[in-house]
């Protein structure tokens, strides 16, 4: 394995042993709908422009992000730490993520992501936490 | 989170433009449109598997696209359906400024819908009476029953024509002399001015008959509506325009208003100006012209104050 690799799966560890110790309260607090990992596959966006479409599938250990996009180059970091950072806010810790951008803008991507992993839990059609995890 | 102006009841809506929440590439530019209202579509524009994804688009549009001065409305599903109460719930979370009811036909949906606006408002934090409601008319009960939905809440702001599902129900075709949907226009018009509420007309579906638009536009105008519901940015400059007062109607306006001034020093109270009878419910509603007119930005006078006790 490259070193780089190392690196990551050692940083993507960490990070999953950090959110697991904060997780407990998390859990007790929400809406209790949410669970950390990723159950079934689910999928939400286009791909027109100015859409992504962000696939969102089971995943042993960690997040494993797969990113997509005609301004790789420009916006590829932002489109990761935000697509990390939502996946955080709803709990994720355990995912396999696809994301297909075509130039969305930060809350069109946010909300494709937020739609895709509560499709997956089945939560999406009622009772969504407007305001607490969706923010 | 973007502040927004608290909701008017009674504000400019001569356009109100209708956006499909499911196309990120459209709302996010909404407000350049010039359009006095904006309807984010939950409800026909969005496809029955799409309805979770539409109100997430919804909530972060909301919360991250500043839409300055344009009222901000959302169109939700009927009460037929199993999506209106999470509508509800994302629509007020959000912040909008109202909510537009489909296919109403009766004050008891208007109450209905009321009090899940209220209980969402409650749940989110947001102040209670801040959202405001109007009701689409989509049928031939809901027309009929138009001066009681009208009167149905302190919310309430007005009622619109929706000339698609209408025409359905009445087994008729669009004309180009607006026949068809005359009866419902006159009924809705004259329950909306009872109740002192407004009235808005129906969308024209043929985005490629400038001319037939037009007329239809005009014609609204002409009976008295307050705006009208537009599905193409092409059509929202000539509806802003003939919804406006013209300088001349804002300059004859003030010359009543002078009149009166004048005239009612000498204690006359019936004249003519321009060879026109001329009495005090002319002067009021020249005083009306050049609110509105203010409103529209094409009167920066003061005479809309004068004379205090009328």
């Amino acid at each position: 394995m490259q070193k780089e690799g190392l690196v990551f799966l050692i940083a993507c560890a960490m990070s999953t042993l950090h959110k697991g110790l904060v997780r407990t309260s998390h859990k007790q607090e929400g809406s209790g709908v949410m669970q950390a990992s990723i159950s079934t596959t689910a999928m939400a966006g286009t791909l027109e422009s100015s859409d992504a479409q962000v696939t969102v599938e089971p995943h042993s250990a960690g997040i494993e992000l797969s990113i997509e996009s005609s301004v790789m180059n420009q916006y590829g970091r932002a489109i990761e730490s935000c697509t990390r950072e939502t996946l955080e806010r709803l709990g994720i810790q355990n995912a396999k993520v696809t994301v297909v951008d075509r130039g969305a803008l930060d809350c069109t991507l946010q909300a494709r992501i937020e739609t895709a992993v509560l499709r997956s839990e089945g939560a999406a059609e009622s009772n969504v936490d407007w305001g607490g995890c969706i923010r | 989170m973007i502040p927004r102006p608290k909701p008017e009841r009674f504000r400019l809506r001569r356009t109100m433009m209708f956006m499909n929440v499911q196309k990120p590439g459209l709302i996010k530019d909404a407000y350049i449109y010039g359009a006095d209202t904006i309807m984010l579509d939950l409800e026909d524009a969005v496809a029955e598997n799409q309805k979770d994804s539409a109100r997430f688009s919804l909530y972060h549009a909301l919360k991250t696209i500043d839409y300055g001065d344009t009222e901000v409305l959302v169109r939700i599903n009927g009460l037929e359906t199993p999506h209106w109460q999470e509508d509800i719930r994302v629509s007020v979370a959000a912040g909008v400024d109202g909510v537009r009811i489909s296919k109403c036909e009766s004050a008891d949906d208007v109450r209905l819908i009321e009090q899940h606006i209220a209980a969402a408002e409650k749940e989110f934090g947001v102040e209670e009476g801040h959202t405001l409601i109007m009701a689409a008319l989509e049928s031939a009960k809901g027309v009929v029953n138009a001066y009681e939905i009208c009167c149905a809440s302190d919310r309430m702001f007005g009622i619109a024509l929706s000339g698609g599902d209408f025409r359905k129900d009445m087994h008729v075709k669009v004309t180009t002399s607006g026949i068809d949907i005359q009866a419902a226009r006159g009924n809705m018009l004259l329950a909306a001015r009872a109740a002192g509420v407004q009235c808005f007309d129906t969308n024209f579906a043929d985005i490629n008959d400038q001319e037939g638009f037009e007329h239809e536009a005009r014609q609204a105008h002409d009976m008295g509506f307050d705006g009208k519901s537009i599905i193409n940015p092409r059509q929202i400059r000539f509806v802003n325009e003939l919804f406006s007062p013209t300088d001349a109607d804002v300059a004859y306006a003030e010359k009543l208003i002078r009149s009166y001034a004048d005239q009612f020093d000498k204690g006359v109270g019936v004249y003519t100006v321009d060879g026109k009878m001329v009495d005090i419910a002319f002067i009021k509603e020249a005083r009306n012209t050049l609110k509105y007119a203010k409103a529209c930005g094409k009167y920066s006078g003061d005479l809309d104050q004068v004379g205090g006790d009328f």
